[in-house]
């Protein structure tokens, strides 16, 4: 009798002094995709603010990009999201997102090293709010397999070559070397409206709102379809799949079966560490066109969601990871461009990177500096995923000979009109 | 063993005898007659919340439109999502709609439908006949032929990727034989015609069962008498099989045709639809305007999922319908 009244009163004790611990501790959800060694260096970063805050617990979930895509937008929708997400359509979730404001250490420092991108995570109307910091910026730019010039004794175009000269260098080479594809560009908007930008399309028209379709698209748009014909891109990647996904040639540039592959920043850690030595590639300032050379802006943004319980500590985490020393750590580690305009300014250290990658993101970081401001104003737009993908699913059916160049242009135009119109309906 | 067979008989009883109270109650309340609606309702409500409730959301959205996922939040927009799916200049011709993308999956399903169903049954018939004959191996074969049935549609899926991609084992052959490599996912009809190849290989031994379970229960007899009256083989096949098969046979056409309308996964993972939209299926339209595209489109997607959940009931009506013409 007496070990039970003992051992209840024992249970009791542990009860009283556990519990209370254990109803402080915060459980944060983090969902994350990678596109290198990021996921693990997060993981790191995090362990080593749990460490110093008892009372937070992280919980890190590492999904695919499509993830982030098609599942995390229902899941927010449903009021069932995480409390912070990594996520590259950063308009098109802001009425979602938490402003931090209130909570933040010191919001000043978020306003001044993140200005410009907190455009891109606000809602219309919105010019205040802190929804969350870049965890990289991105660049697009084409990566470019120099063993195969060399191979192919074709000289390599230079810095303010049009995208013209590389086409007929590309396929020169692809055609003495006896590589399948000259030029591959990702299928993807975004990697479209570098091209676009070069050729002078102005996206917008004079009341601001969206006219995708004007001269420099056109150009851009016969470009594309041109080069399928001609054999300078394979219809595999821009032909093969339907409607808006997303086709990569991540691995045809690693088997050295490309030539030069627009792709963008994110993309370097990947190819330092899948390529190795197995031949020499170089990244080279954007292409240029009627209008111009710019390159897009993008990347991916951490930020946090207002259904989550624990503002304050959601908060406390970001300011960890967005201070400047562990940020600085983050970029540096997975070789991105930093999208924190101090460390932008003071420059950031790859000691992991091998010499090629450094200079890859040397041309990046320069390719950055000289972005038109459309090329930000058309990231930036909250609609702009909207119209990147009306452009691959429309130019895709034209490229797979489904229907034509100037349908294409009229499906566009109707498919960017109606679902902006269906997101905005009330 | 008889003493422990009856203890456990007592045992597996309890629990039942422990409901003869309440169902007696039950009776006198309500009235024997009456008995057989009180077993059916934990179905019902089973049946109501997991089928019968999705079904009425999926109505209430395919009324309404915007981006909000509650219902409540949505407006209402009355047969709008249904005139804007249905507005088209010729409904043979999908660049004459103005959601053409849905009528292009139409289009392929029905293709799909047609030259799936026709193999299936085709390829079935022929494979069930011959695993029916007294041929040796013939419980290997079986085997054999019912393994990718067991087999996940997306792993069926990624295996013929494998197989059929520029550097695949098919194109490997090729090259080793002398021949140029084959684009087969760049080239329409190439994909329409793997993508109908890989789901009979995938599904034809389930087919290949049923019809085999119906060549079986014919009666031997009658095979017999034929030889004796030494008709012909076609002539036995026309007269005797056939006839009596037909009910094994309408089974598989009709569940053929079910699943044929409802392809998805497979399709979607060998060709996601390409080249351009060439297998573009209305599941997967359905899934993109709902999940994929920027902006979910659950009202459209709603209202293309009542469509396609209508011609489904259609096809199972025919399967009633037909089932029982031929039992009466």
């Amino acid at each position: 009798m007496r070990f039970i009244t003992s051992l209840t009163l024992a249970l009791l004790s542990a009860a009283a002094v556990v519990g209370p611990a254990q109803a402080q501790t915060a459980t944060i959800r983090m969902t994350w995709y990678s596109d290198g060694n990021e996921g693990e260096v997060i993981s790191d970063l995090l362990k080593r603010f749990e460490e110093q805050n008892k009372d937070i617990k992280v919980v890190l979930d590492q999904v695919p990009f499509k993830a982030i895509n098609e599942t995390l937008p229902v899941q927010v929708a449903s009021g069932q999201g995480p409390d912070i997400a990594r996520v590259v359509d950063m308009g098109g979730l802001s009425r979602y997102y938490l402003d931090m404001r209130p909570y933040l250490k010191d919001a000043a420092y978020w306003d001044q090293n993140f200005g410009p991108f907190l455009e891109w995570m606000r809602p219309a109307g919105d010019t205040q709010s802190i929804p969350g910091f870049m965890t990289q910026l991105t660049v697009t730019g084409p990566f470019v397999n120099k063993t195969l010039f060399d191979q192919a004794q074709v000289p390599m175009p230079g810095d303010k070559a049009t995208w013209e000269d590389w086409a007929k260098a590309t396929k020169d080479v692809a055609a003495k070397v006896q590589v399948p594809f000259p030029i591959a560009l990702d299928r993807s908007g975004h990697r479209f409206y570098s091209l676009a930008m070069s050729q002078g399309t102005k996206v917008f028209g004079s009341n601001g709102e969206p006219e995708v379709v004007d001269e420099g698209f056109k150009r851009a748009a016969q470009l594309v379809y041109d080069w399928h014909a001609s054999g300078v891109m394979s219809k595999e990647l821009w032909g093969s799949v339907s409607g808006t996904a997303y086709r990569g040639a991540n691995d045809e540039f690693k088997n050295a079966q490309v030539v030069m592959y627009l792709s963008g920043s994110w993309q370097t850690s990947q190819f330092d560490k899948t390529v190795g030595d197995a031949f020499d590639w170089v990244v080279v300032p954007n292409p240029c066109g009627p209008g111009g050379c710019s390159s897009m802006p993008g990347g991916a943004g951490l930020v946090a969601f207002k259904t989550t319980q624990h503002p304050k500590e959601v908060a406390r985490l970001m300011d960890y990871l967005a201070s400047e020393p562990v940020l600085s750590e983050f970029y540096s580690r997975t070789l991105f461009v930093p999208g924190h305009l101090g460390l932008a300014k003071k420059g950031v250290a790859y000691p992991s990177a091998s010499p090629q990658a450094a200079a890859a993101l040397k041309t990046f970081t320069k390719s950055a500096s000289e972005i038109s401001p459309l090329a930000y104003r058309t990231q930036g737009y909250i609609h702009s995923r909207i119209i990147f993908n009306a452009v691959i699913s429309r130019l895709g059916q034209a490229i797979a000979g489904e229907t034509t160049l100037d349908e294409a242009y009229k499906r566009i135009t109707a498919d960017v009109a109606q679902q902006i119109a269906e997101r905005t309906k009330k | 063993m008889t003493a422990l067979g009856a203890v456990a008989g007592a045992l597996a009883a309890l629990p039942l005898r422990l409901l003869d109270g309440p169902m007696k109650a039950c009776q006198r309340l309500i009235g024997a007659g009456r008995m057989p609606y009180v077993f059916l309702i934990p179905n019902f409500v089973f049946f109501g919340l997991f089928v019968f409730l999705p079904i009425a959301i999926n109505v209430v959205f395919s009324v309404t439109g915007g981006p909000a996922l509650f219902p409540s939040e949505r407006p209402y927009v009355g047969a709008g999502q249904y005139a804007y799916l249905f507005d088209c200049g010729s409904y043979l011709d999908p660049n004459t709609c103005r959601e053409d993308h849905f009528w292009r999956g139409v289009a392929n399903t029905a293709k799909f439908v047609v030259f799936q169903v026709s193999a299936m049954v085709l390829f079935s018939l022929i494979t069930a006949l011959v695993l029916n004959m007294k041929i040796r191996g013939r419980g290997f074969f079986r085997a054999v032929y019912f393994f990718p049935v067991l087999l996940s549609p997306v792993v069926v899926a990624l295996i013929w990727k494998w197989i059929l991609q520029r550097d695949g084992l098919l194109n490997a052959a090729i090259t080793t034989l002398g021949g140029e490599k084959i684009l087969f996912f760049i080239d329409p009809s190439w994909a329409m015609f793997w993508a109908v190849f890989v789901s009979v290989w995938a599904h034809m031994g389930f087919y290949t069962l049923i019809l085999l379970a119906g060549l079986q229960a014919i009666p031997s007899d009658l095979y017999e008498a034929a030889e004796m009256d030494a008709t012909p083989r076609w002539r036995v096949f026309r007269r005797i099989t056939l006839p009596l098969l037909w009910p094994n046979m309408i089974v598989v056409i009709v569940l053929a045709l079910i699943k044929g309308v409802q392809t998805f996964d497979e399709v979607f993972v060998l060709t996601g639809g390409g080249p351009g939209t060439a297998t573009l299926m209305v599941v997967q339209y359905i899934y993109e305007t709902a999940f994929s595209n920027q902006v979910q489109n659950f009202g459209l997607a709603a209202a293309a999922s009542v469509v396609l959940g209508l011609v489904l009931f259609l096809l199972t009506l025919a399967q009633l319908v037909l089932a029982r013409r031929k039992e009466s």
